[in-house]
């Protein structure tokens, strides 16, 4: 993991290098040895660019995260490993629920090549979050049915799915039949 | 044809017209259309609830989709419910067959949250658990793989390898499968007398029951043949689509988390990684079968080098006091109602936590925000993320290297689903 200050002059380089200005690090974090860094939802695709060009050339994981309270609420996480140095850094992109709107990084862009491992991820992201991702190949459902309705992983989406239907709550089903 | 020809039927006097060219049908289309089949979610050689539309022409794979989440519990959803503790019987419950390190990577994650440190004792009982468990996944892949091509036998030497370790399991934790061994700080118990003893006679038997496995196997045309060139990928568009594992090693990528990362006292031991050249059927099975050799090494090692100590760390605010203070003391008294009942608190923070599974990086991704109860649990299952690869494999070949390549490529569904 590139350490405190290695993570700051990371952070410092991303925000210097050109076309991407001072808007597109949000924030850094050094915790437990891990470093994140929070970039603006509009330049995901060329933080990642220059970090592979860094180094950083293995997309690990895309995962999502539901900050409720917090807003705005919708996190993505891209974990990205260098191999040859073995060093891991994250990059960590907010959205909110009235605009989950974020450009897909797994096709190739005219702003560089793609991630193709990001395919599956982004659609359980999806899936389970909401999170729209534009310029996906196959933005659809992947784990749950295709004409599923709701996002499972939100925080204020019950444990338990559609609630137990009872005699005195039959008749407030949503419709979906089990 | 003695018989008079206008007495032959139709269809006979066609029969008589067929030769080994090119048959000509009259009228119909002469190209070959596409057929798109349903390899469905009820397949016995689809490793688990998994279903793959294939288009084929003729017998030529054109293209594959995979079609997942008939076997999505939940898990992820259910593990925010319950305290850290709880889930860890949850999170096991993944990947099936590696469900040590399924635990480890969520125990693991959650100790880096809490920086608690794991007693060396501890560090080295995971460590054969988890070989054993890497051996006992490689026998069962072995085992259906070997299924798939037609070689019925290698299924139950496999097993009967396999119920050697679950047997170690049942000795250690009481239970074969989903032991709920590791816990956060350490290992749940230690280990009985004896166990060292059986681990041993399993070591020394292992090798020798693995080289029968080559000797079947590898000499065996019908298995020579349909794994050695059949749907090779470079290692450079395995890294694109993430893969890592075996897999990437049978390419020529080294890449192995316990040496390149080691967790859990991993550099303490000597030990080799396979690789392969060329990233075929063959080498991806090559590479695993020279792992079971390599896992038996480690635990050797380890039993050797097994450090005398606590089997979980002494810090009474995460693990639970031993039975016999019960009687006598009042805070672990207290500490064990606090325990049990609402659980330990872990400072909020987020934490990726990777390790090296049998099928590759496994890694478990924790948010708490302070409460005993987790916030977000994810699991990046290397199965997920290496199914993307087998349409990039298959598509080109015939349905029955796409059966081998599919059965190499090692996808467990409840790893996949979640």
């Amino acid at each position: 993991m590139p350490d405190a200050t290695g993570l700051e002059l990371l952070a410092k380089e991303l925000q210097e290098s050109e076309g991407m200005g001072a808007e597109a690090i949000l924030g850094t974090l050094y915790f437990r040895g891990h470093a994140t860094l929070e970039a603006q939802p509009q330049r995901i695709r060329a933080v990642l660019g220059r970090l592979r060009e860094r180094g950083y050339r293995s997309l690990m994981s895309v995962h999502g995260v539901d900050y409720y309270p917090h807003e705005p609420r919708l996190g993505v996480h891209y974990e990205l490993l260098d191999m040859d140095k073995v060093d891991r850094v994250t990059v960590v992109v907010r959205v909110s629920t009235d605009a989950p709107d974020l450009d897909s990084v797994t096709p190739d862009g005219e702003d560089g090549k793609g991630w193709p491992t990001a395919d599956h991820q982004e659609r359980e992201i999806y899936d389970m979050f909401g999170v729209a991702f534009h310029g996906h190949p196959d933005m659809r459902r992947i784990l749950m049915p295709e004409d599923y309705e709701g996002h499972p992983q939100r925080r204020d989406f019950p444990v338990g799915g559609e609630p137990v239907i009872f005699t005195y709550n039959e008749h407030e089903s949503s419709g979906v039949t089990r | 044809m003695t018989v008079a020809d206008q007495q032959l039927s139709e269809y006979r006097r066609r029969e008589q017209s067929i030769t080994l060219s090119q048959v000509e049908q009259s009228g119909e289309d002469t190209h070959e259309e596409l057929l798109t089949l349903n390899f469905g979610p009820h397949h016995p050689a689809t490793h688990g609830v998994l279903r793959l539309l294939v288009t084929l022409q003729g017998e030529v794979v054109r293209s594959i989709k995979p079609v997942i989440g008939y076997v999505h519990t939940g898990i992820e959803k259910t593990a925010e419910d319950k305290a850290y503790w709880k889930a860890i019987p949850v999170v096991e419950r993944m990947d099936y067959l590696s469900y040590y390190f399924n635990s480890m990577a969520y125990v693991g994650a959650v100790e880096t949250l809490l920086e608690v440190e794991v007693p060396k004792r501890a560090q080295y009982l995971r460590v054969i658990h988890l070989e054993l468990n890497r051996i006992a996944s490689h026998l069962i892949w072995l085992g259906t793989s070997a299924l798939d091509l037609g070689a019925v036998s290698i299924f139950l030497y496999c097993l009967r390898e396999r119920e050697l370790i679950l047997d170690l399991f049942e000795m250690s934790s009481g239970a074969r499968m989903h032991t709920r061994y590791f816990q956060v700080g350490g290992v749940m118990e230690d280990i009985p007398v004896g166990f060292v003893e059986k681990t041993r006679e399993f070591t020394k038997v292992m090798p020798a029951r693995a080289d029968q496995y080559g000797a079947i196997l590898n000499a065996n045309q019908i298995v020579l043949q349909r794994l050695r060139g059949t749907c090779p990928l470079d290692a450079e568009t395995l890294l694109s689509l993430g893969v890592t594992g075996p897999l990437l090693r049978a390419a020529g990528n080294p890449w192995d988390l316990r040496k390149a990362a080691p967790y859990s006292s991993y550099d303490d031991f000597d030990f080799k990684i396979p690789v392969g050249t060329v990233g075929d059927n063959y080498d991806r099975f090559a590479v695993r079968v020279a792992e079971i050799y390599e896992s038996v090494k480690i635990i050797d090692q380890a039993l050797d080098g097994l450090p005398e100590g606590p089997h979980i760390t002494t810090d009474r605010k995460i693990a639970l006091p031993p039975r016999h203070e019960l009687a006598t003391s009042m805070e672990a008294l207290i500490h064990h109602f606090k325990l049990v009942t609402e659980g330990f608190r872990v400072p909020p923070g987020e934490i990726y936590y990777p390790i090296e599974s049998p099928r590759g990086e496994l890694a478990c991704f924790v948010r708490s925000d302070g409460s005993s109860k987790p916030a977000r649990v994810h699991m990046r299952d290397p199965s997920f993320v290496n199914l993307q690869a087998l349409s990039h494999m298959a598509e080109g070949s015939y349905i029955a290297d796409m059966i081998a390549t599919l059965a190499m490529l090692d996808p467990i569904l409840g790893g996949i689903d979640r």
